[in-house]
């Protein structure tokens, strides 16, 4: 290994440090009241018996993992407790954390690529961003332009967002804390039109990637969703298979609504991957575990902060590993 | 609106309506099905142990009266119940004995308060007020922007500083508001985590420099288990007065509303119910547990119509009928009524039932927008003397609405079928008209039984 092969590995190394540090700073609440109000059931002495399993399935229901993921949990954790024939209630928390773990893992969720690749003849790489509204959908596509401008890609963002008031100016400030270029119209504007000038702009500057905001909508909506469609159909006409990626963005403080989100959706824009914002701050992190388990997408990113470097790429064993973590945190 | 917690609470109880007896058995089964559907529809899981315990006793200890079915009986605990979870009156905005009244609004971020806050200038200004709009989020990028937009199209003042903090920028507002004669100053600040002492402390402080009337906790009707946790922090740093609830138009199953009101013990004031200035609705308790049930929401109907339809109109109207002089006109002041109370599949799906059976039906608002054409490409002559149309004005007509003739043929023998009917309604058979109103009375009449 050379010294720069080295001194690599260690900024390598550095930097997923600093990452896990953010997630589990993020995590710190969802930690508190999950693995906190476990170790509080599991007092000494206590025995493995149905009212146990009741408590921590109502711990999990109470964190959003949701009442299939959680039911699916606890029927999990029955089966290794008597396969492992485990009496002592302490271990129970690594089992529960393996199963969820397992979980985790079976999960598409689990072949995220971290490195923000683009391979040569599929440039650009167009980026469809979809949410309700109020998820985070203009934030989450300043830190994603970011993350790809700290890959060394080229960015364009583009407008589609042409609905909400001020959302241009919004977006234009995020475009430019990341440094990256921006195509927008009027408000009013048809989004299509501006996704069609922003694949074409990319097209002619020859840019990496296209990340496209849409405006938040409800999606029992037939219209708006509709209008999705239509700026799908557009796209083909610059780069035929495009959209390359539809991310889905969710708010992770949304309950079981989130699921039924994903499904309506993907009829109109099969989605490739989910993005779950504000997983900081308050106790939601459960969200993730019901939808990495109960959805056949994979979540891809994670917003744990309000900072442009506060999203992440999502990696289900890491997650586990600092939903877990036992140090407290000092500074939170 | 909650359509997913009313499917699963009917589906839940189709098996006690029909049964003659209840036993512990039987609704203990059906009591397992209702808990599971109120935490799906993400009602906190204290609120669902509690709701579920009450609903039990209550029900072994009660006697089946009269008619009623004991499956029955237990649909109006649970209704009686999610009555008292929301609380049972609704509260009007409390109003300053010295004008200006001051309302701050505050939440998570995402949640809807700038839309909010405009939406609710709106509807301030539609009563003859005059608020004045604050803009203290200068945070989010772009954020005073939009409420300063916002304000344009609703042509409503927004007061905003640059490089001011928001405790700055309110009391200069307050200032202004007084000096401007703006009677209502409704305060959006920026949306903040509980966990950010920071930002929390911010807004305390703004709350105790401005003492407002009204400070409202802005929330996602989509929020899950952790809505209660949100709001109470939010209540013990600002002593809430009310909650608001948005992005209720979605098909979330709204357990957030359920869960808040009864842990926090404040009153829902309002719900967003569309991305529109004027989609802000006061919350009634009562309609919303009864349309939970599967019982519709015919009270708003009634009242929506009734704020549309203007009382001389409809009096004109029943003349027109009764003398056989309805016409084409007529025809299109009613459609523009209709099409005043909303989109079609609002309207019916506030009627009992009809919301489950038209759920995946697609309901065509454009087909009115045709039939308005087709109408407004007759003349004043045709519109009012229907039978002039020969083939060669319909003709006309569908090249000038953008139809088919057949389009027009159809519009108007359905026009000519519902003259028909008119007529006979209003000459004289009597015994039809008051045999359906004898029908329509026993139906209220055992509703109420059911029910009340």
């Amino acid at each position: 290994m050379g010294l720069f092969d080295r001194f690599k590995k260690t900024i390598t190394d550095l930097s997923e440090k600093l990452s896990f540090d953010r997630l589990t700073e993020g995590l710190a609440k969802t930690r508190d009241s999950f693995v906190s109000r476990l170790r509080k059931a599991l007092f000494a002495g206590r025995k493995i018996d149905a009212s146990l399993l009741a408590e921590i399935e109502e711990i999990l229901i109470s964190s959003d993992v949701g009442v299939a993921t959680s039911e699916q949990i606890i029927s999990r954790l029955k089966e290794r407790v008597r396969q492992d024939k485990i009496e002592d209630a302490d271990s129970i928390i690594t089992i529960l954390k393996d199963v969820i773990a397992s979980m985790l893992a079976e999960s598409p969720s689990s072949h995220n690529d971290r490195h923000f690749v683009i391979a040569d003849d599929n440039k650009p790489l167009v980026i469809l961003v979809i949410g309700v509204n109020g998820v985070g959908k203009t934030t989450t596509i300043g830190k994603l332009a970011y993350n790809y401008r700290q890959a060394g890609r080229s960015v364009i963002i583009g407008a589609a967002d042409t609905f909400r008031a001020a959302a241009n100016e919004q977006l234009e400030i995020w475009a430019q804390r990341a440094g990256v270029d921006i195509v927008q119209q009027k408000q009013g504007a048809d989004p299509a039109a501006v996704v069609y000038d922003t694949l074409n702009a990319a097209t002619a500057r020859s840019t990496d990637v296209v990340i496209i905001d849409t405006a938040g909508r409800l999606h029992n909506k037939q219209g708006l969703m509709q209008e999705l469609g239509k700026i799908g159909r557009v796209m083909k006409k610059v780069k035929p298979d495009a959209p390359d990626e539809v991310f889905l963005v969710l708010d992770a403080t949304t309950g079981q609504n989130a699921l039924q989100q994903a499904k309506e959706f993907t009829k109109v824009a099969p989605l490739t991957g989910i993005i779950l914002t504000k997983l900081d701050g308050t106790a939601k992190g459960g969200a993730v575990l019901a939808i990495a388990a109960s959805l056949n997408v994979s979540v891809r990113y994670i917003g744990v902060g309000e900072k442009i470097d506060d999203l992440q790429v999502f990696d289900p064993i890491a997650f586990v590993e600092a939903l877990f973590e036992e140090r407290t945190m000092v500074d939170v | 609106m909650f359509e997913s917690l009313q499917e699963k609470l009917e589906d839940a109880l189709k098996r006690i309506r029909g049964q003659s007896k209840l036993t512990e058995d039987n609704v203990a089964e059906a009591l397992t099905e209702v808990r599971r559907a109120l935490l799906d529809a993400d009602v906190n899981l204290g609120v669902t142990t509690d709701f579920i315990n009450n609903v039990k006793e209550k029900s072994l200890g009660l006697e089946v009266k009269g008619s009623l079915l004991p499956g029955q009986l237990m649909i109006k605990l649970i209704h009686d119940e999610l009555v008292a979870l929301m609380g049972t009156e609704r509260s009007e905005l409390a109003l300053a004995p010295q004008p200006p009244t001051i309302v701050m609004v505050a939440g998570l971020q995402g949640s809807g308060k700038t839309t909010f806050c405009a939406k609710l200038a709106y509807s301030l200004k539609k009563k003859g007020r005059q608020p004045l709009l604050v803009a203290c989020d200068i945070y989010r990028p772009a954020a005073i922007d939009q409420l300063r937009m916002l304000g344009q199209q609703i042509s409503l003042p927004v007061f905003s500083k640059d490089d001011a903090k928001p405790l700055e920028i309110a009391k200069d507002a307050l200032t202004y508001a007084r000096k401007y004669g703006r009677d209502v100053v409704i305060v959006d600040t920026a949306g903040r985590l509980t966990i950010d002492e920071e930002m929390m402390q911010e807004v305390a402080d703004l709350k105790g420099a401005i003492k407002p009337q009204e400070i409202f906790f802005v929330c996602d009707a989509m929020t899950g288990q952790d809505a209660v946790n949100t709001a109470k922090a939010f209540n013990d740093r600002l002593e809430l007065t009310g909650v608001v609830l948005t992005k209720l138009d979605g098909d979330t199953r709204g357990g957030a509303a359920l869960s808040i009101r009864s842990v926090l013990g404040k009153p829902i004031k309002y719900v967003g119910v569309g991305e529109k200035i004027d989609q802000l609705e006061p919350f009634h308790p009562e309609r919303i547990a009864s349309r939970i049930l599967g019982m519709g929401d015919v009270i708003t109907l009634v009242e929506k119509a009734q704020s549309q339809i203007d009382e001389k109109e409809a009096e004109r109207l029943e003349e027109k009928i009764r003398k056989n002089q309805f016409t084409f006109e007529d025809f299109l002041d009613q459609m523009k009524m209709i099409k005043k109370m909303g989109s079609l599949r609002d309207l019916i799906g506030m009627l009992p039932g009809m919301d489950k059976a038209l759920r995946n039906v697609q309901l065509d608002d454009k087909a009115f927008s045709r039939v308005e054409a087709m109408i407004l490409s007759m003349t004043i002559h045709e519109r009012r003397n229907p039978r002039v149309l020969n083939g060669s004005r319909r003709r006309r007509v569908a090249g000038g609405s953008g139809t088919t003739v057949q389009d027009v043929n159809r519009l108007i023998k359905q026009f000519e079928d519902m003259q028909k009917m008119m007529k006979s309604m209003s000459s004289g058979h009597k015994g039809d008209i008051a045999r359906l109103q004898q029908q329509a009375a026993l139906k209220g009449k055992m509703r109420q039984r059911a029910f009340r």
